[in-house]
């Protein structure tokens, strides 16, 4: 396979060698070797089924929660390899944010949804966590929509609003890296458009990988672009040069349409 | 001949749809009798009593005086008791086998606890009586005595016999019987809260526990509720269990947990068949009415939260 | 400052998992508490029951009290239970499959429906003494007389509800599609129930009777007043019949050594005529799913 070149612009967040992965017999991931940037966005694309999201879920080991699911080979966020990490996994998602195909507010208000995951890992006097709630709410361009209304149920709000309620849910415990699977296949294209922005905004500060199943989102939004396809990496590079010119046959073909 | 066909045809539908229909206001027939027929039943002591028979205590066959405070207050007490118990178990168990258990544990540990509900009453009640009442004296009460008898207040709450016969064992037996019950619905709500609400709550780094208590928990509240309200209408009904090892004594003057008392049911299911038609029948009829009438409003209750459950489901994406 | 901040994060960490622990230690020891009661219910029941069991148990009336241990058993007992737990099925189930039919068939979101859906949850979870008294002021106090026949109502009266509720459910799962492609031939509403919907949804409707079955198989409560009991054997309905569940509460509750020995035989018997029962349901719908 080849291994794709780390850019040389950005020092190397995760280094992903020769990870494999299984449900149950199946393997859905097959020796898949990526370096992803740091502070840049990366973004997974490829058919249904292709394993982009498969792949997003290894990040955060959130397949373990499934018995029959496993992983072999190594992810290396920072040098440390996840996979056979001595550190407890809930330390290790507490370092990842993920965010999903739907919005997922918990049944608590607002304030409290922000504040669940804050209140996992640090000790913060009221105000503080105050200042914490409205500073991520500030991040995911949400505070104005909601400062008057923390106390509501997060369910209350817009498809839209919920969505940026997990992001905002998702920095506030200042993670280092962000997972978005599909984070806009449930919403209208405004929503999307103001997740978007938010997309661009983040990655000052953390690195983002997002999955999705819309090319012209991926070349919108991302700086560096893998594309999968049957638990395969077909091809990685930036962006612009994969979507203007493809290395591959197979990328090409289905960049335009003529496949997938 | 076809014309024939569709003539019989017709008259079968319209019969078939008699039949069903018909049966169906026979079950509403059902019901209106059972009350009406309680209602008749226990008129002459609703005459004489009226509403203060729920306040009254007393028993009196003699002298034809009778209350039904201590048999509404010993069915709450044991209830409320054996909802204690029987929540927190079911709902450990219920965690258990939606987040624990391995995959080829789930189903026989599931069953097995829905066959604790399929074991006949009576069984719980003779089990109760010969086997576990002695083992609850001798070794439970027994040694809570001795313990426990100078400490001011929980020293009367462990006084009386120590025989393994009274509210505790009655309520012990109760949370045993109503636990399938709880922790199966637990069980299934638990399983419909959405994979990646549970996820994302996982994916901040939440331990199992902190997954269950703080997001699946308030996700399920209304069906959980619903769940325990079943399992109070079970211990409330329930006869021959409590009749065994309940003690069968009308008594209000001791809050001890150890004494003999007597429920709604094991005051009918032992008076009923020798009681004098007359006052006492009428009486013990009232009773079963009141009986009757808490069930009822545990299933409205029950309803109210499932509508509420209902019209949230809607609400979520 | 980041140190700082790992180092809280860390050490708050550490408190929290070990508070899982404690939790998930908790709930194993749920789990266990309930496996431990029913192990020991179905120990006991076997151990002592065993014992009490031989031939006799099935072919011998009951014996009076304070006889010879062994002598005697269960059989009027169980002849009286088997014949009014058959004839409440026969009597409970039509109705109830009948109900069920029209309420998923014929009127789904109706008034009527709504209503006997309602008052049928209230039957479900009406205590068993109380369809007891009912039927004692119907029908025993008419007769001036308990009988067999009053224990069968009562016992129909507890089939009803069970089968009127598995009924429509089974109903409702058939797909509309088999509904619509059977209507679609012209057949008329009663053939496509009796012979498309209600035979698609055949196994789930049995298994609704089988549980309905195992259930009043114990139920003791209905009987008390109703049925009473009867230390004979007697062929005919309309007196007190000798049944297994109050048979087991007489005979338990008394000092005679012989009746308490009799009274675990049939524990044993119905506990595991019960547990069979459903764990054959339990089969049958296991099956449908398939």
């Amino acid at each position: 396979m080849n291994i794709p070149e780390p850019s040389p612009a950005a020092p190397t967040k995760i280094v992903v060698r020769d990870l494999n992965f299984y449900y149950g017999k199946f393997q859905a991931l097959k020796s898949i070797n990526l370096d992803i940037p740091e502070r840049h966005v990366t973004a997974f694309i490829g058919p249904s089924g292709c394993g982009k999201s498969t792949l997003l879920r290894t990040f955060n080991r959130m397949f373990e929660l499934y018995p029959e699911q496993r992983a072999e080979g190594s992810i290396l966020l920072d040098g440390e390899n996840l996979l056979t990490s001595k550190q407890d996994v809930a330390l290790i998602r507490a370092r990842i944010g993920m965010l999903f195909q739907k919005p997922t507010p918990f049944p608590m208000s607002i304030f409290d949804n922000i504040a669940f995951g804050v209140k996992l890992f640090e000790n913060l006097s009221r105000i503080d966590l105050e200042e914490r709630v409205e500073w991520a709410l500030r991040k995911a361009a949400l505070w104005d929509e909601v400062k008057d209304k923390l106390s509501q149920n997060g369910t209350s709000l817009s498809g839209g609003q919920q969505q940026r309620l997990c992001i905002a849910r998702g920095i506030a415990i200042k993670p280092e890296l962000l997972l978005l699977d599909e984070p806009c296949s449930a919403l209208d294209p405004i929503s999307t458009a103001r997740i978007e922005e938010l997309i661009a905004e983040l990655k000052k500060d953390y690195t983002v990988i997002i999955v999705t199943h819309n090319m012209q989102q991926a070349a919108r939004v991302s700086d560096h672009t893998a594309y999968m396809y049957l638990g395969e990496l077909i091809e990685f590079g930036e962006t612009e040069q994969m979507f203007l010119k493809p290395a591959r046959r197979e990328t090409e073909d289905y960049i335009t349409g003529r496949f997938g | 001949m076809r014309p024939n066909l569709k003539i019989s045809n017709a008259l079968a539908d319209r019969l078939f749809g008699f039949a069903a229909r018909g049966a169906a206001l026979l079950t509403l027939a059902l019901l209106s009798g059972i009350i009406i027929s309680l209602v008749m039943g226990a008129w002459p002591a609703i005459r004489e009593f009226g509403i203060g028979f729920l306040t009254h205590n007393a028993w009196d066959p003699v002298r034809e005086d009778f209350g039904g405070l201590a048999m509404i207050c010993g069915t709450l007490a044991t209830s409320f008791i054996a909802l204690l118990i029987a929540v927190p178990v079911s709902f450990g168990i219920a965690l258990f086998l939606t987040e624990l258990a391995p995959a080829w544990l789930k189903r026989p540990l599931g069953t097995a606890i829905e066959l604790l509900a399929a074991v006949p009453s009576i069984v719980y009640g003779m089990w109760g009586l010969m086997v576990f009442g002695p083992v609850l004296g001798r070794y439970v009460q027994q040694p809570l005595q001795s313990l426990l008898g100078d400490v001011p207040f929980l020293g009367a709450l462990v006084s009386g016999p120590p025989v393994g016969i009274g509210i505790l064992s009655a309520s012990i037996i109760l949370s045993i019987m109503i636990i399938p019950f709880i922790a199966s619905v637990m069980r299934d709500v638990f399983e419909v809260t959405p994979p990646l609400l549970k996820e994302s709550a996982y994916g901040l780094g939440a331990t199992t526990w902190e997954v269950v208590w703080h997001v699946v928990l308030p996700y399920t509240k209304t069906g959980v509720l619903g769940g325990i309200m079943l399992g109070l209408g079970r211990a409330l009904g329930e006869t021959m269990a409590v009749t065994f090892v309940i003690g069968n004594m009308n008594q209000l003057n001791s809050i001890s947990l150890f004494d003999p008392a007597n429920t709604i049911t094991s005051t009918l299911a032992n008076e009923f068949a020798e009681a004098a038609p007359g006052l006492h029948q009428a009486s013990l009829i009232y009773l079963g009415l009141v009986l009757f009438l808490i069930t009822f409003m545990v299933l409205i209750c029950s309803r109210l939260l499932l509508m509420r459950l209902k019209k949230n489901e809607g609400k979520r994406v | 400052m980041k140190g700082d901040r790992k180092t809280t994060r860390n050490a708050r960490f550490a408190r929290r998992k070990q508070f899982n622990r404690i939790a998930i230690a908790l709930s194993m020891c749920a789990m266990l508490f309930g496996m431990f009661w029913l192990a020991w219910i179905l120990w006991e029941t076997i151990s002592i029951g065993v014992s009490s069991l031989s031939l006799s148990l099935l072919t011998e009336n009951t014996p009076p009290p304070d006889d010879a241990i062994g002598a005697g058993g269960l059989s009027n007992a169980i002849k009286g239970s088997f014949l009014m737990v058959a004839l409440a099925t026969f009597v409970g189930t039509p109705i109830g499959i009948l109900t069920g039919v029209y309420l998923a068939e014929y009127d789904p979101r109706g008034k009527l429906s709504g209503t006997v859906r309602f008052i049928n949850d209230l039957l479900l979870s009406a205590p068993s003494i109380i369809i007891g008294l009912f039927v004692y002021a119907v029908i025993v106090v008419r007769f001036k007389e308990f009988s067999g026949w009053a224990g069968a109502a009562a016992l129909a009266l507890i089939v009803v509800p069970i089968v009127i509720r598995t009924t429509e459910n089974m109903l409702a799962l058939v797909p509309a599609g088999l509904r619509e492609a059977a209507y679609a031939l012209g057949a008329p509403k009663w053939k496509v129930i009796t012979r498309v919907t209600l035979v698609a949804a055949r196994a789930g409707v049995l298994t609704g009777i089988l549980l309905a079955v195992a259930r009043i198989s114990g139920e003791t409560a209905p009987l008390l007043f109703t049925a009473l009991n009867n230390q004979f054997w007697n062929a005919s309905l309309s007196g007190p019949l000798a049944n297994l569940p109050v048979t087991i509460l007489q005979f338990a509750m008394s000092p005679y050594e012989n009746w308490q020995q009799l009274a675990w035989g049939g524990v044993f018997l119905i506990t595991f005529a019960v547990l069979g029962l459903n764990i054959l349901a339990r089969m049958l719908s296991r099956e449908k799913l398939k």
